[in-house]
């Protein structure tokens, strides 16, 4: 059957049946049609195995979604309300210091009547988010250069991982002294609490690519620069997702801070500032209401866009717990 | 059955230009003045069209030739030429981006390549059929099982249109029905193209299920100690009597190569 020869051509034999219109027997290397020996045989037990490992995610319907996501939240906020409020009624504690719920509620109502609820949590949320997408313009360059360049990474490595654990509202009375107290100080202080998170994040994404994809696309062609944007950045998407999102958190955090320690009328009023002219005035309702509204914003802005962009990436890789 | 070929260099009787040429190569890891030589000497040409298996045991540096084929890394020494251009390769880990789906994988590879943006979706989906996995092109690659998984790897290596494809253990990870299904895949397309595919394993079998030769190398260094014409006609099966038989010699002239290794 085998043969001992090494040159000859042929040697494959060619069934005698080769479809018509099928490849043409290659002379030299003796290459011939093979259909699989037992007709629709192999195709039917691919089908099946493909059938039977094929893994289906399917999406919960929206009424178990609802159930599942929504009423655990709302149960939970219902149950800090009802022990708040029974508190306030067995007046655990004086009134002035332990408002009830309704009183937080009276404030807010006020704010609405007095028409500048709106611009204050405005005033807050458009600096928060400028200052964010400006720390995202300087944050993913840095990061990427960190990560990329072993001269940067040793150089200010360290020191950029080193910021993240340094509370930016430290950087407040100097941003105070070199930019005086206005908007320019506040950005600075989300940017030196944000840029390092960012960057941070964009360097362990980068970090953890596993090696096989930036080798499987450089046997595809992906190098320098193409294999950057085509296959590095794409596969650090998650981390740099999260770093995003750590990012805004740090963002909000420092503003809050800044606006509660510097007080200007340039800077108008933001959500630190009512908090920190409720404490003034000792209306211990409004700095309630003032805290509730800082963390309301807080929880919106993630939600509504940093928790979706986390799961879209993880999801569509297939990360998520559920798609398992 | 198999009689065998035992000589140790490659056959020079034939005239094409090879789709690869391994020509005196070496290969050494380590600083200089405590190396380690993984390959030593290797003289290995793939005819074009030509299905060859490099069987060996752990530390033949198989998948380090490979990678030097590959033109991943480079050798210390000798040369080795591929004329068709970049050879396509493929691992025992579908390396798929689980960012893109099965069918943007394959655009990715043909974008890369330079195919105009309006051929690329026909191009994929015609690959993804020649695969079987004609409507997998929005699947994401998590959806897939681990059969499908490398079906897609091997459409998205043959969007290359690479003369040369390159296979590393690439079903060494799947179970065994599954792994014989994708040599009747890969045997049918081979036989339907002009591809000339140098395919790394350790599974005696699997090389004689696949290859017009075998070539076996022995291990630290790795070289080229023998190797096999297998004439036995396609379609083959793994089950076969004659594919049984010749695995049984091959094994044995594998298993002395192990051997050695334990006498010192």
């Amino acid at each position: 059957m085998a043969s001992t020869d090494t040159g000859t051509a042929g040697r494959r034999n060619a069934p005698e049946d080769t479809p018509a219109g099928g490849p043409q027997d290659d002379a030299t290397t003796g290459k011939a049609a093979a259909p699989a020996r037992d007709g629709g045989d192999l195709s039917g037990l691919e089908a099946g195995l493909d059938a039977l490992e094929t893994v289906t995610v399917a999406r919960s319907p929206l009424g178990r979604l609802l159930l599942s996501k929504v009423l655990p939240p709302l149960t939970a906020i219902v149950l800090v309300l009802v022990v708040w409020q029974l508190a306030a009624w067995g007046k655990v504690a004086d009134p002035t210091k332990l408002p009830s719920p309704s009183d937080v509620g009276q404030a807010l109502a006020d704010r609405w009547q007095a028409g500048d609820l709106f611009s204050i949590i405005w005033t807050s949320v458009e600096r928060g988010l400028l200052g964010f997408l400006a720390a995202l313009a300087i944050g993913t360059p840095l990061g990427l250069v960190v990560a990329r360049v072993s001269f940067v990474r040793a150089a200010i490595g360290p020191i950029l991982s080193g910021l993240q654990s340094l509370p930016s509202v430290a950087w407040v009375p100097a941003a105070v002294i070199w930019l005086g107290i206005n908007d320019s100080a506040m950005y600075a202080v989300i940017l030196l609490g944000a840029v390092p998170s960012i960057a941070n994040g964009l360097v362990s994404g980068i970090d953890q690519v596993p090696p096989l994809y930036l080798r499987a696309g450089r046997t595809i062609g992906a190098t320098g620069l193409r294999g950057a944007w085509y296959v590095l950045l794409p596969a650090a998407l998650p981390g740099y997702v999260a770093g995003l999102k750590q990012g805004w958190a740090f963002s909000w955090r420092s503003l809050m801070a800044a606006e509660l320690i510097a007080s200007s009328p340039d800077l108008g009023v933001g959500l630190g500032r009512y908090l920190e002219n409720m404490r003034e005035g000792s209306d211990m309702a409004g700095v309630l209401l003032g805290i509730l509204l800082i963390l309301f914003v807080g929880i919106a802005i993630d939600q509504i866009v940093f928790s979706p962009l986390e799961r879209w990436v993880l999801r569509s890789r297939g990360l998520t717990a559920r798609s398992q | 059955m198999a009689d065998t070929l035992t000589s140790a260099a490659a056959p020079g009787t034939q005239t094409a230009a090879p789709a690869a040429r391994i020509d005196h190569v070496s290969k050494a890891f380590g600083r200089p003045g405590a190396q380690q030589l993984v390959l030593d000497d290797i003289v290995l040409d793939v005819r074009p069209g030509e299905f060859v298996c490099l069987l060996g045991a752990s530390g033949c540096g198989k998948s380090t030739l490979l990678n030097l084929v590959a033109g991943l890394d480079r050798p210390s020494t000798g040369t080795i030429a591929t004329p068709g251009g970049r050879p396509a390769l493929m691992f025992q880990e579908h390396a798929l981006f689980p960012w893109l789906t099965a069918g943007r994988n394959i655009e990715l590879a043909l974008r890369l390549r330079g195919v105009p943006r309006e051929e690329r979706r026909p191009e994929a989906e015609r690959l993804l059929s020649l695969v079987r996995l004609g409507g997998a092109y929005g699947k994401r690659v998590h959806e897939l099982s681990g059969g499908m998984r490398q079906r897609v790897a091997l459409a998205r290596a043959l969007a290359q249109d690479s003369q040369l494809l390159l296979m590393d253990e690439p079903f060494a990870a799947l179970d065994a029905i599954t792994r014989d299904v994708l040599h009747d895949e890969l045997t049918r397309i081979w036989s339907e193209t002009d591809l000339s595919v140098l395919f790394v394993t350790h599974n005696v079998r699997e090389a004689v299920r696949l290859a017009q030769r075998v070539v076996l190398m022995s291990s630290r260094p790795g070289r080229v100690s023998r190797e096999w014409v297998i004439d036995i006609p396609q379609p083959r099966r793994i089950e076969d009597a004659d594919v049984a038989d010749l695995s049984v010699e091959i094994t044995e002239h594998l298993r002395g190569e192990i051997r050695r290794h334990g006498q010192h």
